[in-house]
């Protein structure tokens, strides 16, 4: 049973992982647009 | 915007939820392997979709190098990560069921090394995307991903061309295949599952994509408007001899 919960556990990892990477990628994105509105 | 995602979501969560029921409570137990069977319905969904989302990376690049469209370039790159991801997934569930089936993590037969080609091409394209420099960049991937996705069919057909430890396919496999029809049930609606989620999670990265290429081209814009102020700034610059530079 252990390998059964160790799949399902690093299958949610991996997809929760690359969510908050695009999350971080989201809050850098917006906060470049933040600052090219400041520039004009 | 972020209302539809969020229903979205929400039918996501509950379509996994239902198959994860399915797949650990409603499935019979597999009378050989036991409950470690179970892992099937999360390896072969993330599998058929990571296939999925090559064939979108395909199509985009192609329409990429045909019309050159911005939107085609950032559904390829969107495409193609959550395929990396999922097939990441595959490359780790499998070992997981591998380890007390076979009693090793790993072989080096046809279909676990053209799986593991397939990520490599797949994480080459993402690098290129991602460290190289230019306007060329993205010609350069789509070739990349038209060429790579060779091994797609590759990889889905090596374990009927070729004598493989990996099992021979339970679904489409011809006579002799197939599976309990509780189990078929449980690993269409994985699948299911996981496409939708796939689906959702490409949208939120295309449209990430799109922000990101906005940004550059107002940077690309806003620089070129500094070196147009600047010209302008030394054409008003008057030499002492009465000579104006520009």
């Amino acid at each position: 049973m252990k390998f059964l919960y160790a799949a399902y556990a690093v299958t949610w990892i991996i997809h929760l992982s690359y969510l908050g990477w695009m999350s971080r990628g989201y809050r850098r994105v917006r906060q470049e647009m933040r600052e090219l509105e400041e520039r004009k | 915007m972020k209302t539809k995602f969020a229903a979205a979501g929400l039918i996501a969560l509950a379509l996994l939820a239902y198959a994860f029921y399915l797949g650990m409570f409603e499935a019979p137990t597999e009378a050989t392997m036991g409950n470690v069977q179970r892992i099937f319905y999360y390896h072969v969904p993330s599998a058929w979709t990571a296939f999925l989302a090559f064939l979108a990376n395909f199509l985009a690049s192609i329409v990429y190098l045909a019309k050159r469209s911005k939107r085609a370039d950032a559904f390829a790159v969107s495409a193609a990560e959550v395929g990396v991801v999922f097939c990441t997934v595959v490359l780790i569930t499998g070992p997981l069921w591998a380890r007390p089936v076979w009693g090793i993590w790993w072989t080096w037969d046809a279909r676990l090394t053209s799986t593991l080609i397939l990520w490599l091409i797949y994480v080459s394209y993402l690098i290129l995307r991602r460290f190289s420099t230019g306007g060329q960049t993205p010609l350069l991937a789509a070739a990349l991903a038209v060429f790579g996705f060779i091994d797609v069919p590759i990889v889905y057909m090596s374990i009927r061309y070729f004598r493989t430890q990996h099992p021979q396919p339970v679904v489409a496999g011809g006579p002799g295949s197939g599976i309990d029809p509780v189990m078929l049930k449980a690993l269409l609606m994985n699948w299911v599952a996981f496409m939708v989620f796939a689906a959702i999670v490409v949208a939120l990265r295309y449209r990430l994509e799109r922000l990101r290429q906005h940004v550059e081209e107002a940077h690309a814009l806003h620089d070129e408007q500094a070196d147009a102020d600047h010209v302008q700034f030394v054409g008003d610059v008057t030499l002492p001899s009465g000579r104006a530079i520009g």
